[in-house]
């Protein structure tokens, strides 16, 4: 949940909050969110984007112990701002521009002068956004959701 | 015996313009996007990432439209596209408790807490063609009702369990550092758990819709009733080596049967019920109910049930569970067996010469007694 303060969350806290918004968001969303914001410092890929797997572990019972489930594709980057600061991008899928402004994002974020417009701008809409489609999910299940009756036999038959 | 041939480049390079051609077909009905395939196939892309064992719908659609439609080439095709990607690491334990379903169902108890969702299913669907498809026409959207999006569902098994009622599952080692993976290992019997769910979770539908199917008529039964299935979203969670700190990098939907099934009790242990589990990626319900049944079957010797239909035995099925080594196994027959033909040929022409001769000689002595 959005949390007007969540901007001065400790660093570690607030980078994975935010990464993982940055990741779960749709590609094309995030992108048009970030070219919206104008002129961006320059950054240098330390990592240019790559697409592997990530092996997905379930769990026995769904409590229990873990077992390999199956693959899925993962893209990843790493950049690095004129001013020094690092930022690392993990997003399921295969976008290269996904996980590489998930990265410039986490790097812009490490500094005071942009941390805050970037809450406001990005993170706060798209984990607004991120909510309203669970609630719409959950609200047309909500409309599937039924009482089955046990039917008492009737004496005699 | 396969022998290597030369020759047919021009035959090859002309059948797979042909397949192109066939995979187009006519050219005045529009060509279908990888969109409407995600989009309005929706099963059967999540068929594909599941026995494909990789999610990523749109390599799935791509998939489905090479091999048009024929849904095990399309598992196959991605099965070797994932061989050309690196491996990022093991993503930590997905917590399915926490999904956000579209779908929960339990059969075992009315009353569930958080009741039963339908979702969307075929299960009351009177299964009649439905003609109005056949036209154009836009279709109304799903109602909605008020929803606790704050709660999550509990899962019908942990509630049994807390009662005693139900055996706990196995708890693993460190899911850390070395853990099982068939993508890393080759199968070695007898196996883990976890490697048997491994084995199944990448397996045929069919292959295992039969097998548990096989053990409701008899065949290794274990009296199962569905505790629950549940289908939405969830959250994959990972520690990227660079940050040392887990962060969610995607959600993905996923089926999850527990099927709870006969019990069982010793001198010690006083009588529960067991359990088997299915997950698979996607929308795929009766996969992950099959998978369930099967689980629980090849737990036969662990809980002490006599093995003897092929549900049970593990080395048949986890062996023969993988359609893209069955279906490369039983294809390769088409390739030219011309040479090891040949050498049989000659063995029943000798064969059938030294019956002949018998049969010759022995007329030979009948006439000459």
């Amino acid at each position: 949940m959005p949390l007007s303060s969540s901007a001065d969350a400790p660093a570690p806290a607030r980078r994975q909050r935010w990464l993982s918004v940055l990741a779960k968001a749709p590609a094309s969303r995030l992108t048009a969110l970030w070219d919206g914001l104008g002129a961006v410092p320059a950054y240098t890929l330390l990592r240019r984007p790559e697409t592997g797997l990530v092996m997905v572990k379930g769990r026995i019972s769904g409590s229990g112990a873990p077992f390999a489930a199956g693959e899925m594709t993962a893209t990843r980057a790493a950049v690095r701002l004129a001013s020094g600061e690092v930022g690392i991008g993990y997003v399921g899928g295969r976008s290269a521009r996904h996980a590489e402004i998930a990265a410039a994002i986490d790097a812009l974020s490490q500094r005071s002068d942009w941390r805050d417009r970037l809450e406001a701008e990005i993170v706060a809409p798209l984990e607004a956004e991120a909510d309203a489609r669970r609630r719409t999910i959950a609200a047309r299940a909500a409309a599937t959701k039924v009482d089955f009756f046990t039917v008492a036999r009737e004496a005699g038959s | 015996m396969y022998v290597a041939v030369k020759g047919g480049e021009t035959a090859i390079a002309h059948s797979l313009d042909l397949l192109a051609d066939k995979r187009r077909g006519d050219r005045g009905v529009a060509e279908l996007t990888l969109e409407q395939i995600g989009q309005q196939l929706g099963l059967a892309v999540d068929r594909v990432m599941t026995e494909g064992s990789c999610y990523d719908r749109s390599l799935a659609a791509l998939a489905i439209k090479q091999a048009r439609g024929d849904l095990i080439e399309a598992i196959f095709l991605l099965r070797a596209y994932r061989t050309t990607l690196p491996r990022f690491g093991d993503s930590l334990p997905l917590d399915t408790g926490a999904m956000v379903a579209e779908r929960r169902i339990s059969s075992t108890f009315k009353d569930v807490p958080g009741g039963q969702v339908l979702g969307p299913t075929y299960d009351y669907t009177h299964r009649l063609l439905d003609f109005s498809l056949a036209a154009d026409g836009e279709r109304p959207a799903a109602p909605t009702a008020p929803a606790d999006t704050n709660r999550t569902l509990p899962r019908v098994g942990d509630i049994l369990e807390r009662e005693g009622m139900l055996e706990p599952p196995p708890q693993g080692l460190q899911s850390d550092g070395a853990s099982e993976d068939l993508t890393r290992q080759p199968l070695t019997l007898p196996a883990s758990r976890p490697v048997r769910l491994q084995n199944l979770a990448r397996g045929d539908e069919g292959f295992l819709l039969a097998l548990g199917y096989s053990t409701q008529r008899g065949y290794g039964n274990n009296h199962p009733f569905v505790g629950e299935i549940r289908y939405g979203h969830v959250p994959v969670a990972f520690v990227p080596e660079e940050l040392g700190f887990a962060i969610e990098i995607a959600e993905i939907d996923v089926t999850e049967c527990e099927m709870v099934n006969q019990f069982a009790g010793s001198h010690d242990v006083p009588p529960q019920f067991t359990r088997g589990y299915g997950l698979a990626f996607g929308h795929s319900e009766r996969k992950a109910m099959s998978m369930a049944l099967v689980d629980r079957a090849l737990r036969a010797e662990e809980l002490s049930e006599s093995a003897t239909s092929p549900a049970q035995d593990e080395e048949f099925v986890l062996a023969h569970s993988d359609n893209v080594e069955a279906s490369g196994f039983v294809q390769h027959l088409k390739l030219p067996h011309y040479v090891d033909f040949q050498s049989e040929l000659v063995v029943v022409r000798a064969l059938r010469a030294e019956v002949e001769a018998r049969h010759r000689q022995a007329a030979l002595d009948q006439a000459a007694e």
